[in-house]
């Protein structure tokens, strides 16, 4: 049975998949905003865990591709989402029976929520990144071996293309080229697959994580609790079972610079008590590795995520500043994340770190096996 | 000479300065009707000073009366939106997160137009002119007669948002039109929010300066009229109409720019402490620093510059619960402090009885507070001073330790060391701190915008662009091109794209030209 989102949990969500965007991934507040429109005039959006569904019913990932400033200044219409949905339906000759995210970390946890409730089309809870990355590629999906294409691609007028690209490194360029003309920010639906393979290949009931992560800080805001004692807490038992604060302190100093069209740099936080304490993260759109007085405390696919010290509440790269009071907290990363073939898509290497990856949960014993 | 005036909810201050010199202070209760405060306070103040009122030749003036009628919803005119930006942004019409209250308030007439750029400047698609005039029509018939605009990247390309405007006004001569990239940044419905806020502030700033300007004239003072803006730098009073939400938060700044000033320090933090809450911000370079991100006015998300202000409730009237570990707000007497105090012969026990009783403070009667207990005195000072320490030290941006400058009516609070602080200024005249920065106000100009940057047109080039466009609009104005610096250089590369968009932000800042007839002609209303 499926779930209707409430305006309530929606915004658990959009705050809790800021958590996951681990710095990246874009604001999720126009897109809850797009959502919440929909809610408020009367559609509603039903998310269903992946076994609902009969194992040959198709799924089309739906997601929003370009830069968040852009989505920012230039909000959707509303039909390009549905026009790229279509296309696909169109070009493969079959009816989706559901979409998804492809990515449940900041905006993009939003959009499939928009599209099913313009189409009355179910979501699955689930995504292929169980965060934020920062390209079509880094995707569960892929690793275990489904082809990104073909996919399609929309612009906000509505004007649609079909890629099918030789490989997903492939699709990702391909893409990139095509979102600019389309003026910085388009629709996609990639990875069009079966509920079978959803089942083997997605980080499941990531959209209900989402909800728990925000309901945890609403509330433990709302009790004057500790908002990183009620994310530990909320985090245990589910399959990102390790929640842990791995550090606290102000910033003092950014470097900011855009390679590639991404944004690169490194944030360094000081502990308020001993200016010499300090953690430096590297990230690339999202956080990448968390280095606390040059040992690895953190890295990718494990999340990194930067909070508001006295909120909890998340703080992306783009508004990090000098003088910021945050918590520095890292999320265990599912195990379907953590094989040789996922590591090797979206692990350290992926991103040209030469640190190995070692669990967060390992280096936090070992750290306090040291100390 | 200036005179400097801060119209707060309760009071009303007001300075005369010669220069760097403070000739006079007085402090009266702000009144209902506008035009009376001010010419009371004015005439006080003349007054007081013995000075002629022929050589004051600028008045200044910090107001809330705007952010109260939005805060209120009252006195708010109806209001058409017009957004250029079809078919792109349909799913997100404008005011679609405002409060009820506010909307209701506005009555808004809501208009999705063709128009709208892409980042790169491309059109989304071209702008229909009978699309506007057949709204114009409807206008006129709804005797509405104030419109904002805003076109998708208008702060890169303004031309349809210009465009539009002139439509409009060939229809609709008397039409207010509120321009999106006049008021702020990237940031399509934060910035067409902050435009509707002005919009529908328009005919309530004619109402305002007027006054104003009726209150100098019955004084018989005959010199330009400014109005502080929220970033510490001063408008004249055809500004002031065209852009009234410039004033929102423009209080807080005006304290820190005082107190930087009455101090001599350019960066320090500042303590303005009142009778219910405590506010502290930091000067750098003079001025304060901006909060970064989005700001809440009256609960509306817009994305214009405010002055980062951390506020606690603690003040002169808060009541002082527990002993001998005393906590000390954030519940206060407010301005009942001088009827419900110990030391006004009151039965509420205050952080005032506590200053007088540890000596910090003369005010009222001394004796009526010798009772209290010594640990009670001691610990509730510790407390306060603490409180206050604790908010400087987030405030903090590096590791080096900030002067604080402490103002305001409550700063006998303080005693004269905060653990952690090098030095504590409690300059004088600090009561009226907020008119003292409205006195000293400069005048400045913005860009903030994103910039493509191509083979022919590099980084560097953009930049001296964009510097001189904010020199230029300093100059514009009304600040002494003689005086005009950049002050503030901000550079973000935007992501996700092929590296060739950045957002560039610049500031200029020029003392006041007081010397140019045409200034003074022009608001000599």
């Amino acid at each position: 049975m499926g779930v209707d989102l409430t305006v309530d949990a929606l915004r658990d969500l959009a705050e809790g998949a800021a958590v996951l965007g681990t710095g990246g991934g874009g604001d999720p507040y126009i897109g809850r905003l797009l959502v919440e429109r929909q809610l408020r005039e009367g559609r509603r959006v039903t998310i269903i865990p992946v076994d609902e569904l009969p194992d040959d019913a198709l799924v089309l990932p739906s997601a929003m591709m370009g830069a968040p400033t852009v989505f920012v200044e230039r909000p959707p219409s509303g039909k390009g989402n549905v026009a790229a949905l279509r296309a696909l339906e169109r070009h493969l000759g079959r009816t989706a029976a559901a979409t998804m995210p492809i990515e449940c970390g900041g905006l993009n946890s939003m959009m499939p929520l928009l599209l099913g409730a313009q189409l009355g089309l179910p979501v699955i809870d689930a995504d292929g990144m169980g965060r934020a990355f920062p390209e079509l590629q880094m995707e569960t999906f892929a690793v275990y071996g489904v082809p990104g294409s073909p996919m399609s691609i929309a612009s906000d007028h509505g004007d649609v293309a079909i890629i099918d690209a030789l490989d997903n490194v492939r699709m990702e360029r391909l893409a990139r080229v095509m979102t600019v003309e389309m003026g910085g920010a388009a629709y996609i639906c990639d990875y069009p697959m079966d509920a079978a393979t959803v089942r083997r290949t997605a980080v499941p009931g990531t959209l209900t994580l989402g909800m728990r992560i925000g309901a945890a800080l609403r509330t433990a805001r709302e009790r004057h609790d500790d908002p990183f004692d009620a994310l530990t807490a909320a985090l245990a038992g589910t399959i990102y079972s390790h929640g842990l604060v791995l550090f606290r302190g102000k910033v003092v100093d950014i470097d900011r610079r855009t390679v590639d069209g991404f944004a690169r740099g490194q944030v360094t936080l000081a502990a308020l008590d001993d200016p010499a304490d300090q953690l430096v993260i590297t990230f690339q759109n999202e956080h990448l590795v968390a280095r606390s007085n040059g040992e690895v405390v953190a890295i990718v696919p494990d999340l990194i995520c930067t909070l508001n010290a006295d909120t909890g509440a998340p703080v992306t790269t783009e508004a990090l500043a000098y003088g910021q009071r945050l918590t520095v907290y890292a999320i265990s990363t599912p195990e379907i994340m953590r094989s040789p073939a996922a590591l090797d898509c979206f692990g350290p290497a992926a991103f040209g770190l030469t640190d190995p990856y070692t669990p967060v949960e390992r280096l936090a014993a070992r750290a306090r096996a040291g100390a | 000479m200036r005179v400097g005036i801060d119209v707060g909810g309760t009071h009303t201050d007001a300075v005369l300065m010669a220069g760097t010199t403070v000739l006079a202070e007085i402090k009266t209760a702000t009144t209902l009707d506008v035009t009376g405060g001010v010419v009371t306070a004015l005439e006080r103040l003349l007054a007081a000073s013995g000075v002629d009122r022929a050589r004051v030749t600028a008045v200044m003036i910090g107001t809330t009366h705007f952010t109260n009628a939005l805060v209120t919803g009252r006195r708010l005119a109806r209001t058409a939106v017009v957004r250029l930006a079809l078919p792109a942004t349909a799913a997100l019409p404008p005011m679609v997160d405002w409060p009820d209250r506010l909307t209701k308030a506005i009555d808004p007439s809501v208009h999705l137009c063709d128009g709208g750029h892409e980042f790169d400047g491309r059109p989304i698609s071209p702008l229909d002119p009978d699309q506007l005039k057949r709204i114009a029509a409807g206008l006129g018939g709804q005797g509405i007669n104030t419109v904002a605009i805003s076109s998708v990247f208008s702060p890169v390309n303004a031309e349809l948002e210009e465009r539009a405007a002139e439509i409009f006004l060939a229809e609709l001569p008397h039409l207010h039109v509120s321009l999106s990239h006049q008021i702020g940044r990237v940031g399509l419905l934060e910035r067409e929010n902050a435009t509707v806020v002005n919009a529908c502030l328009r005919d309530l700033a004619d109402e305002i300066v007027d006054a104003f300007a009726e209150a100098l004239r019955a004084v018989g003072i005959r010199a330009p009229l400014y109005l502080s803006q929220n970033d510490g730098t001063l408008m004249d009073a055809e500004y002031t109409r065209r852009y009234p939400v410039r004033t929102f938060a423009s209080g807080p700044t005006n304290s820190m720019r005082g107190a930087a000033f009455l101090a001599d320090l350019a960066d320090c933090a500042v303590v303005d402490i009142g009778g219910t809450t405590t506010d502290v911000g930091v000067l750098s370079g003079g001025y304060p620093r901006q909060a970064t991100g989005e700001v809440d006015i009256g609960g509306v998300r817009t994305n214009f510059r405010m002055p980062d202000v951390l506020s606690i409730g603690l003040g002169g009237g808060s009541r002082v619960t527990g002993a001998p570990m005393p906590e000390i707000g954030p519940d206060s007497v407010g301005y009942e402090l001088t009827s419900q105090a110990l030391v006004f012969g009151g039965q509420v026990l205050t952080a005032t009885d506590l200053a007088v009783a540890a000596g910090l403070a003369d005010i009222g009667d001394a004796s009526l507070v010798r009772h209290l207990g010594k640990d009670l005195v001691r610990n509730g000072v510790a407390w306060m001073s603490g409180r206050v320490a604790e908010l400087v030290d987030q405030m903090r941006v590096s590791a080096r330790p900030l002067p604080v400058v402490v103002v305001g009516g409550g700063s006998v609070l303080m005693p004269d060391h905060l653990p952690g602080v090098p030095a504590v200024h409690r300059p004088e005249h600090h009561a009226v701190a907020n008119a003292i920065g409205a006195a000293t106000g400069q005048i400045g100009g913005d860009v903030d915008r994103l910039f493509a940057i191509t083979a022919a047109r590099t980084r560097e080039d953009v930049l001296d662009q964009a510097r001189a466009e904010a020199v230029e609009r300093a100059i514009a104005a009304g600040a002494d091109p003689d005086t005009v610096d950049v002050v503030d250089v901000d550079e973000v590369h935007v992501a996700y794209l092929p590296g060739n968009a950045v957002r560039v932000r610049v500031k200029a800042v020029g003392d006041l030209r007081l010397s140019d007839p045409a200034t003074t002609e022009e608001v000599q209303v």
